[in-house]
């Protein structure tokens, strides 16, 4: 659906400036449906990559393709019409105070040429769909930053695109209207079958919509995956990131031995502790460690004291291993 | 002062010159200065179509044309002037060398209206397929109307101003009248009372353009 293959974007030199590689190489894909995260300290080139999208940015090389067509291979004109169907949604909203809700809901319709009924009806529809049918004739100045999201996102949805691209479209939001948001996005996501691609800076954002994503630093891809891969895959950045891992230190200088177990619903920590527990008979505290809910399914990080037992648990810790659970056993701070 | 009612004809005409010239050169200004302050602004380094050598030419143009004290560029484009009017003396003559006067005043007005439009609402234009000249037409105008009014405003004031000077090519008008019958015979309650009435008119027409511009701010 959506797929880079290689992409580089380097920016000229300007002044004293030498020149930036912004995006160093990139390659991914996104299923059609999908709804996949880019995340990234500022400055790792997410809002370069998402434009490299639709083509706001050409890329100095490599190749981009949309819905199967390679937009890198377009015309200037052909690329203005295959950006209709990829909206796009920013961090400030970029609504025109010229216009009210409506009237900017119908911007992208009468680009296309579409007539003057057919916008009105498809603004109110929009505008039902997105919960804000009694505030068509707002100006963007009358309305609270989530509302001008809820308005910019009809208006990204207004020619029917197929894809959707989402700029730090929370990043500019409080707690609320952030979950309202990303509510929305799922849902039309849902509803209408859309393919998203997120940027974003924020891991709760991604924990909270995304099936898959993408850690990218410093132009580069460090790690990617579906969630539920990364979350359950050794040494993982994306799932550290994701669920940061209890530190060591916890747990140090109380004696026996330290595991970092990751628990999911499909390994859940009652089986582990069954293992030590139950068949090995050990003493097991929890020295550490989260739980959450992460793309719906349940994933914990536990850092637990295992004392006792001692010449059966390599014997355990493999019998875990075997059964699907990660396990690492903790030696003087560091993982192994 | 009884022979008010002998002068007060000829502030009424002198009235009307200056309404006259100014108003239509005003016009003619807002119908080249608006495109040109768009050209300037979207063939600029970073603009929309940028074209460097285009725009440097421009600049240079509009520059000259401000650097110039109005009183030399009305002797100057005289010739301009018979071209287009076929003659250089009169009110009609004096609406050239006025619209040449201000059509880069308000230029350069209308290229920093233009620029303060956020560059994302340009760039929100563009990801929904918009051509160049829909950025323009849907975005940077509209978006910029209130400021946009506020420059035609400063510039018909001004505008009034340089037409004190059309006097020097027997253009008329209230300038024309103040110097005339105040100053060279010594009437200085006619020179004053020329300024009252050039004071009301630009104060009208100031207030005039606030209200318009402030109408139209929604943001």
């Amino acid at each position: 659906m959506i797929e880079l293959k290689d992409v580089r974007k380097v920016f000229p030199a300007r002044g004293r400036a030498g020149e930036v590689v912004a995006v160093d190489g990139v390659s991914l894909s996104v299923d059609r449906g999908e709804f996949a995260g880019v995340v990234g300290p500022s400055g790792s080139g997410k809002s370069t990559l998402v434009r490299l999208v639709n083509l706001l940015e050409r890329p100095t090389s490599g190749s981009v393709t949309v819905d199967g067509r390679v937009l890198t291979e377009l015309s200037g004109d052909e690329v203005r019409k295959a950006r209709r169907s990829i909206g796009m949604v920013f961090q400030h909203f970029e609504l025109l105070d010229s216009r009210t809700a409506a009237g900017n809901v119908e911007h992208p319709l009468e680009l296309a040429g579409v007539g003057r009924a057919e916008r009105r009806s498809r603004a109110t529809e929009l505008l039902d769909l997105v919960g804000l049918g009694d505030r068509a004739d707002a100006r963007p100045g009358q309305l609270s930053g989530g509302q001008k999201q809820r308005v910019a996102i009809a208006r990204a949805l207004a020619v029917r695109p197929s894809v959707l691209l989402c700029d730090e479209a929370t990043s500019a939001l409080d707690q609320a209207s952030t979950a309202g948001v990303l509510e929305l996005l799922r849902r039309v996501r849902d509803e209408l079958g859309l393919t998203v691609l997120l940027i974003t800076h924020e891991m709760a954002v991604v924990k909270a919509v995304c099936d898959s994503a993408v850690l990218l630093d410093r132009g580069r891809v460090v790690d990617s995956g579906r969630l539920t891969d990364v979350l359950t895959r050794e040494r993982s950045p994306l799932g550290d990131a994701l669920l940061p891992a209890p530190v060591a230190d916890a747990g140090a200088g109380h004696g026996g031995a330290l595991l970092r177990v990751t628990v999911t619903d499909r390994t859940p920590e009652t089986l582990v502790l069954q293992t030590l527990i139950g068949d090995l008979g050990a003493a097991v505290e929890i020295a550490g460690g989260s739980v959450e809910t992460v793309a719906g399914g349940r994933y914990g990080r536990l850092l637990l004291r295992v004392t006792g037992g001692a010449e059966g648990l390599d014997d355990a810790v493999q019998r875990l291993r075997t059964g699907g659970v990660l396990v690492e056993r903790v030696t003087a701070g560091v993982a192994r | 002062m009884s022979d008010w009612n002998r002068i007060y004809p000829q502030l009424l005409d002198a009235t009307w010159e200056t309404l006259y010239m100014v108003g239509v050169s005003a016009v003619v200004t807002v119908l080249l200065g608006v495109p040109l302050g768009v050209l300037l602004t979207v063939t600029s380094p970073g603009g929309l179509a940028p074209r460097p050598m285009l725009n440097r030419a421009l600049g240079l143009v509009v520059n000259l044309g401000r650097a110039l004290p109005f009183i030399i560029l009305l002797v100057l484009v005289a010739p301009v002037t018979r071209g287009i009017v076929g003659t250089t003396i009169g009110s009609t003559a004096a609406i050239v060398p006025l619209t040449i006067g201000a059509v880069p005043f308000l230029a350069r007005l209308v290229e920093t209206s233009l620029r303060e439009v956020a560059g994302g609402k340009v760039e929100a234009a563009l990801s929904m397929g918009a051509r160049r000249r829909d950025v323009v037409r849907t975005v940077l105008l509209p978006e910029s109307l209130p400021s946009l009014v506020a420059g035609v405003t400063v510039t018909v004031v001004a505008l009034i101003s340089y037409s004190a000077m059309a006097g020097a090519v027997g253009g008329g008008g209230l300038g024309d009248f103040a110097i005339r019958f105040g100053y060279q015979q010594f009437r200085t309650d006619i020179t004053l009372a020329t300024v009252v009435l050039l004071l009301v008119v630009v104060q009208a027409l100031q207030w005039a353009g606030d209200r318009w511009a402030r109408s139209l701010a929604h943001a």
